[in-house]
């Protein structure tokens, strides 16, 4: 049995009422991938945190080769040897390589860099580990994959034996997520130790040799990643069974709602080159793809913040509005790509929200005036039809949780105030039951699941698969593989700007999305 | 030390936020109070009643907190839309000129209008001139990206060179003995005495109900909305459908009026005629003010009477013992500062490590 390198005991983390960490012991062994399983707000981050020295533990000690860790000092973490690759990365764009692994390293009083040193001890690491980089290469000009690479080798040049990875295949394709795996199988047989943060079951059991499993906090399993399940691994990270969703395709596709034709837009890595796609009524057309290649231009073109400015783009025989309140009107609901930024307005309440696409329409104001005892009872219906939970329509939607904000945004998209009657109004205590929702015609989908908990990504699912049921065209833009193909009746994938056929979702094996992603043979369509 | 932010911020400890704020500048500024020799407590009386212990004292705090409070309402309006109009000095400036313009001028040329039909058209020449004055560098920051808080800075100076051009030319009052002063208003057009033997006038009347109008479009409008929203969140707002640069210039509009008519009020109610020293920073209090007021126009009217209050109690009370009055603009400033930093604490909490 090889030694642990790490050790946490009792790691315990408050924050006010919240506890984050509550009571967890951990060990990390040698030549270990340790993957950290949890849904978001489970206390993954705030462990590596503590780890790393960003936070410090209310309780509780860690010890790294058998010595303790001095608290909340990042500076201690990195001279025990602990390196973090985080999610977002932390490397300056216009240097190169070899500049961003030394900055930071060397103490500021020398007066001459030592380039030609660091540079053999850079290219030393690479071939250890089988990473090859081209030192003088800008990293702005590196693929994404590439500069995880860099983020990777910044850590081990600094010496880490514990590498930690946040998150690290959320920005990569299958086959760059592939080479990742090799990477790490070929650091852990050098004796390096990983711990592997993740929420996606399948590659966790891929890489790990062993799985923490954290909830609400707590850490509420450990166990050997073979012989055990993803359905073991998703009742423990939620609590109890999951259905997991299941494709169902469509039953009758209707005629063309939605039709982009050679259409450009957009400069740079958000543009869109040429792209023609068809939304039929009674269909998903789900787009997959890295994110950064155009997905927030064909987003935002559908929703009505960005113009066309070649080709042609329709709705329903008419050129489309390039308008927001316009598009609502017409029945095209949005739900965009970050809730926060972008989906409500944080400081401002509920019931303001709900209504915000539509205030210019009669239903909720009249010569310049809000009708607000309109909006509040629609907010209700809203919140009640969609289950939304956390205050009432008073409270600033900034407290509402990641699953109810994008509840509300899912329910003001899908739910018509025409309902809205007279005598409603009288009768304000509405039957959700009661509450019919007036299917839009178009419904846009821009990751709507990113960051949701297993159960608020069903129900999201759900409801746009019976939006497509009762006639709406979904278009559904989304990062996450595993949800473009259970959605899509139809799969495109986005390279650079450029969209392959939008193929039935049976012809595409994920080899061919991959590479599709990847840019490779991006106009053939699919390759079975 | 760190700063953590807090779940939930509660509603009275915002309300209660201001009133901290003041109550601990006042604690700071008794001790200059002390260093100056003075016994706090006969200060802090003196100033009080000075400020607002007589019919007298009270209508001379309405009387100054009458402009206050309009480039207040200009500050509150543009800032919630994140529109930082630092200009309000400079637009108070152009606002009294055009008033001047319409409503003296002309004297005798023949341009014989009821007074009434006169009076409406210099209050809407000076919100005009005010309202134009901020629509440059609102345009520029809403197309351009050009930063709003150094070209309103810039243009007060620019503004106050053109006034004294115009006093020394154009607008020049030939029987005032070569003082800089410009001809004044038609006698018709002065807004009458809201009590008499006092310089109060009905200015305050507008400038309250601008203030009420302001709060109920902010509150009850759909253009509220989008002021808020593109101040809050604009990639929101516009998700949403709201145009933020036109959202941006009618912001604009609103709030260089706003500041264009304290110009004009406090010409047709005060001075009768414009000089260059008319405004002691009218402008730049305005802010002070809003800030004061978390950018509420209901709390600008109170913040208003607070700040006037202790500008005119800090003259009586340094005539008696001799505290220099720039206590005044010290406790201005600090209370802004103490307001900010109060501001701050209902949303963190300070965590010492």
């Amino acid at each position: 049995m090889p030694e642990p390198v790490l050790t946490l005991t009792g790691i315990t983390k408050r924050f006010g009422d919240l506890v984050a960490n509550d009571h967890i012991s951990l060990e990390l062994k040698r030549g270990e991938v340790l993957a950290l399983l949890g849904e978001n707000g489970a206390g993954k981050s705030t462990l590596v945190s503590i780890l790393f020295g960003h936070y410090t533990a209310d309780a509780g000690h860690i010890e790294v080769h058998g010595k303790p860790l001095h608290p909340g000092d990042p500076k201690a973490a990195l001279a025990a040897g602990i390196g973090m690759v985080h999610q977002h990365f932390t490397l300056a764009d216009n240097l190169s390589v070899l500049d961003n692994v030394m900055m930071g390293s060397e103490p500021l009083w020398q007066p001459f860099t030592r380039h030609a040193q660091a540079r053999d001890k850079l290219m030393a690491v690479a071939r250890q580990f089988g990473l090859s980089v081209d030192p003088k290469a800008r990293v702005g000009s590196l693929s994404v994959g590439e500069r995880q690479r860099v983020e990777i080798l910044k850590a081990l040049y600094r010496g880490a034996r514990i590498l930690i990875l946040d998150e690290p295949t959320a920005v990569l394709t299958p086959q760059e997520s592939e080479n990742l795996f090799e990477v790490l199988a070929h650091m852990v047989a050098q004796g390096l130790s990983i711990i592997f943060i993740s929420h996606k079951l399948g590659e966790v059991l891929r890489v790990s040799n062993r799985v923490a499993v954290l909830r609400g906090g707590k850490l509420v399993a450990q166990a050997s990643a073979l012989g055990t399940s993803q359905a073991q691994l998703a009742q423990w990270m939620v609590g109890h069974a999951i259905d997991a969703p299941v494709r169902r395709p469509a039953k009758s596709v209707g005629e063309a709602v939605c039709v982009l034709r050679q259409v450009s837009t957009g400069a740079g890595r958000e543009r869109l080159n040429q792209v023609s796609l068809n939304l039929n009524a009674g269909e998903i057309v789900a787009i997959a793809g890295v994110s950064g290649n155009g997905q927030v231009a064909l987003a935002e073109l559908l929703c009505g913040t960005r113009q066309v400015s070649s080709g042609e783009l329709t709705f329903l025989g008419q050129a489309m509005p390039p308008h927001p309140a316009e598009l609502v009107a017409l029945g095209v609901a949005r739900i965009p790509e970050d809730r926060h930024a972008v989906g409500v307005v944080g400081d401002l309440p509920v019931w303001e929200n709900a209504v915000s696409e539509r205030l210019r329409s009669p239903a909720f104001s009249r010569w310049g005036w809000v009708r607000r005892a309109h909006a509040r009872l629609y907010a209700k219906q809203v919140m009640d039809a969609f289950d939304v939970r956390g205050g009432g329509p008073l409270v600033p939607a900034r407290a509402l949780s990641g699953g109810n904000m994008q509840k509300l945004i899912l329910g003001r998209a899908l739910m018509h105030p025409s309902l809205i009657a007279s005598d409603s109004i009288a009768n304000s205590s509405t039957n959700p039951a009661m509450v019919q929702r007036n299917t839009p015609r178009l419904i846009i989908a821009h990751q709507p699941t990113w960051g949701l908990d297993i159960g608020a990504v069903a129900y999201v699912q759900a409801q746009l698969i019976a939006a497509r049921d009762a006639g709406a065209a979904v278009l559904v833009i989304s990062d996450d593989l595993d949800e473009v193909l259970t959605l899509g009746d139809r799969v495109a994938v986005m390279h650079a700007g450029e969209m392959t056929a939008a193929n039935p979702a049976l012809d595409w094996s994920r080899e061919a999305i991959g590479l599709a992603m990847a840019g490779v043979a991006a106009h053939s369509g699919a390759h079975p | 030390m760190r700063l953590e932010k807090r779940s939930h911020s509660s509603s009275a400890a915002m309300l209660l936020a201001p009133l901290g704020a003041v109550a601990f500048t006042l604690m700071i500024s008794a001790l200059l109070v002390l260093w100056a020799g003075a016994p706090v407590g006969q200060t802090y009386g003196l100033l009080l009643k000075g400020g607002f212990g007589s019919v007298f004292a009270l209508s001379e705090t309405l009387t100054r907190a009458i402009p206050l409070m309009l480039t207040g309402l200009a500050a509150a309006v543009a800032f919630k839309a994140r529109l930082f109009n630092i200009g309000a000095e400079g637009q108070l400036y152009v606002g009294a000129m055009a008033a001047v313009a319409v409503g003296g001028l002309h004297g005798g040329t023949g341009f014989d209008l009821p007074p009434a039909l006169l009076f409406l058209l210099m209050m809407l020449a000076a919100a005009l001139a005010g309202a134009l004055l901020l629509l440059g560098p609102a345009l520029m920051k809403a197309k351009l990206g050009v930063d709003e808080v150094v070209t309103t800075l810039l243009l007060n100076f620019i503004v106050l060179l053109l006034v004294s051009l115009m006093l020394d030319g154009p607008m020049k009052d030939p029987s005032a003995m070569g003082w800089p002063q410009s001809v004044a208003l038609l006698g018709d057009l002065e807004l009458s005495k809201l009590i008499e033997q006092t310089r109060v006038h009905t200015g305050l009347l507008w400038a309250v109900a601008l203030a009420v109008g302001l709060w109920a479009l902010m509150k009850y409008t759909v253009l509220g909305f989008d002021i808020r929203a593109v101040g809050a969140n604009p990639r929101a707002a516009a998700f949403a459908g709201v145009s933020v640069t036109r959202t941006v210039v009618l912001v604009a509009l609103l709030s260089g009026g706003l500041a264009g008519l304290a110009g004009a009020i406090e010409v047709a109610g005060r001075t009768s005629y414009l000089t260059l020293d008319m405004s002691p920073g009218y402008g730049y209090s305005g802010i002070v003010i809003a800030m004061l007021a978390g950018l509420h126009p209901l709390g600008v009217v109170l913040g208003s009477v607070f700040v006037a209050g202790v500008l005119v109690g800090a003259d009586s009370m340094s005539r008696v013992v001799g505290v220099p009055t720039y206590i005044a603009d010290v406790i201005v400033a600090t209370s802004l500062i103490s307001v900010l930093v109060a501001t701050l604490l209902t949303q963190y909490k300070v965590k010492l490590k």
